[in-house]
């Protein structure tokens, strides 16, 4: 049987593996706080393990993740030259390899979904091929190993530097931001134990009067929404929103179905996400490469798109989740 | 209720443009001890959300693949594609096909392909701009129609990937959801569950976007009439000012 724990064990290598390609690189002027960021995250993966079944303790994995949000929180990190093609080699290369790119992107998906609905439905000498529970996990990490071979062949490339190395540029350009989902999480559930989650439950159930669903689900998405506006990413207003509302009154008072509340609400988030100067990257930067003269034009072009859309969710969760 | 004051961490830090990390960690501290948790209870339940949210981080495994794509023309390939599909159409439909291309390739994973930078700036902006001229005769577009093209197309980038990425199942949104509800809530979310969810939102988007789209055309013609009809003005005015100055000269 395939295990979750030997696919973040493989995670965990890539990133190690890619800290000692940064370490070495001398385009980076930050090198060594770019590869103990990306090796000490590794070695999490590896330690995770342990905490999981109890074996190891959990503090010192606590230390080492405050380290990581000092390496990434004091800009400590950077990245390299990647050593790649340019814009000019790259159209020569599409037009040797065409349509035939697209197959190794969508061999991931592919295979994924594969794991996720086929396999599990199968037994190999009465165990599943694919621990229980993790199906879609791991059909992604089957999935992108796949398509790894898949693109080599495809592109007829023989060296497996070349696609660390390009890999390994996504990271670098991506840099923290890359684990902030993570450390949402973590910072949830830190939340949650602190109780954070009960105040703000009484707070709403004070507030909305009993077994309201309309209101109850109108509160939970227009949060999200103006959060959302207001730090400009729905990832940070999904812990506080979910905390408050989307569990303790949609999910666990009024039975509302897990996947669709969640869902649904992180969409509506993201109507607040097209409001908002505070998304600078997704509003004031493509207004910026444009060169507009009136920096909100995109956003003035978003705006009423995700005013119908944040009553859609409204509805989608009135009607199909609870 | 004191522990409130780490929600209110996380939005003045957020709102304030902080290091998002910084944040996080500064408001998982304050709250948690505001909360009457030690300091070891503190480090133990980051350790333990971290080693149970892993799940979240793991799209990073498709990196190198992408990045193997991206340096063999995988962008470029997309602009062909798209530049063979939308070479006759008015604004509103080329914006509009792009809307559906971008969410579907984005709910295929197929995030990068484009975005301001990669895509909405070398082509898109450009295409839907010439679309526009081909209206007015050939002639270049008044400023303020010229921006609400560019902005148009920099929205039906933004709106597609949005509403389309959130149907794959690798995505940060989704990850972070399971991640979050799983370690905070000991429950047990599919990602694949989730993604399908979110489809009746993208085609909802789909609709709507794309229904306002089409219907810039109408706009972009009625605006490009008056702006047009102004400018003829103005150019008689100066135009019989002109004679008239002249006359007097003589």
């Amino acid at each position: 049987m395939i295990k979750a724990e030997w696919f973040f064990w493989l995670v965990g290598l890539v990133f190690v593996v890619m800290a000692v390609q940064m370490f070495f690189d001398r385009s980076n002027p930050k090198r060594f706080g770019t590869s103990a960021f990306w090796g000490l995250l590794g070695l999490c993966f590896f330690y995770s393990t342990g905490v999981n079944d109890k074996s190891l303790p959990a503090e010192p994995l606590g230390v080492a993740v405050l380290v990581l949000i000092c390496l990434g929180g004091f800009n400590l990190t950077g990245k390299g030259t990647p050593r790649t093609t340019g814009e000019s080699e790259r159209v020569r290369l599409a037009g040797r390899f065409g349509n035939k790119l697209f197959i190794p992107a969508l061999t991931i998906p592919l295979v994924a979904m594969i794991c996720a609905v086929v396999v599990p439905k199968f037994d190999f000498g009465g165990h599943p091929l694919l621990e229980k529970g993790s199906e879609t996990i791991l059909g992604l990490g089957v999935g992108a190993v796949v398509a790894l071979g898949v693109g080599m062949w495809v592109l007829r490339e023989r060296r497996i530097s070349v696609p660390l190395h390009a890999g390994r540029g996504l990271l670098e350009s991506m840099g923290w931001a890359l684990v902030l989902p993570q450390m949402l999480t973590v910072m949830g559930a830190i939340f949650q134990a602190a109780g954070v989650g009960t105040q703000v439950g009484k707070i709403t159930e004070a507030v909305l009067p009993d077994g309201q669903k309309l209101a109850a689900v109108a509160l939970y998405c227009v949060g999200m929404f103006v959060f959302t506006v207001i730090m400009g990413n729905a990832f940070a207003a999904f812990p506080v929103m979910t905390a408050a509302v989307g569990w303790p009154v949609l999910i666990e008072q009024m039975h509302g179905n897990p996947p669709a509340v969640l869902a649904v609400g992180m969409l509506a988030g993201f109507c607040g996400t097209l409001c908002t100067p505070m998304a600078a990257n997704f509003n004031l930067v493509p207004a910026a490469l444009l060169e507009l003269k009136d920096q909100y034009g995109p956003i003035k072009a978003q705006i009423p798109t995700a005013g119908i859309l944040l009553i859609c969710n409204i509805l989608i969760i009135y009607l199909f989740a609870l | 209720m004191i522990v409130l004051l780490g929600v209110l961490v996380v939005v003045l830090g957020f709102a304030t443009r902080r290091n998002p990390l910084l944040v996080v960690g500064v408001a998982g501290i304050v709250t948690g001890l505001l909360g009457r948790l030690s300091p070891l209870e503190i480090l133990r339940t980051f350790g333990e959300s971290f080693a149970s949210s892993r799940s979240v981080t793991i799209f990073a495994i498709t990196l190198p693949v992408i990045g193997l794509l991206e340096r063999n023309g995988l962008q470029q390939q997309a602009r062909t594609l798209i530049a063979k599909l939308g070479s006759k159409l008015t604004t509103g439909r080329f914006l509009t096909l792009y809307l559906l291309v971008r969410q579907l390739t984005a709910a295929v994973g197929l995030q990068t392909i484009g975005g301001p930078a990669q895509s909405v700036r070398p082509m898109i902006a450009p295409m839907a701009e010439a679309a526009a001229e081909r209206r007015n005769n050939g002639q270049p577009l008044p400023e303020k129609i010229r921006e609400k093209v560019r902005a148009h197309a920099a929205g039906a980038d933004t709106v597609g990937v949005f509403f389309g990425e959130d149907c794959f199942l690798a995505i940060g949104s989704i990850l972070l959801i399971t991640g979050l509800v799983n370690s905070t809530y000991h429950t047990h979310l599919e990602p694949l569950h989730l993604a399908l969810w979110a489809i009746p939102t993208a085609v909802c988007a789909f609709l709507v976007h794309g229904g306002r789209l089409l219907r810039l055309d109408r706009t972009l013609e009625r605006e490009l009439v008056t702006v047009n009809a102004q400018m003829a003005v103005e150019h008689e005015d100066a135009h019989s000012r002109g004679t008239e100055k002249g006359r007097s000269v003589k």
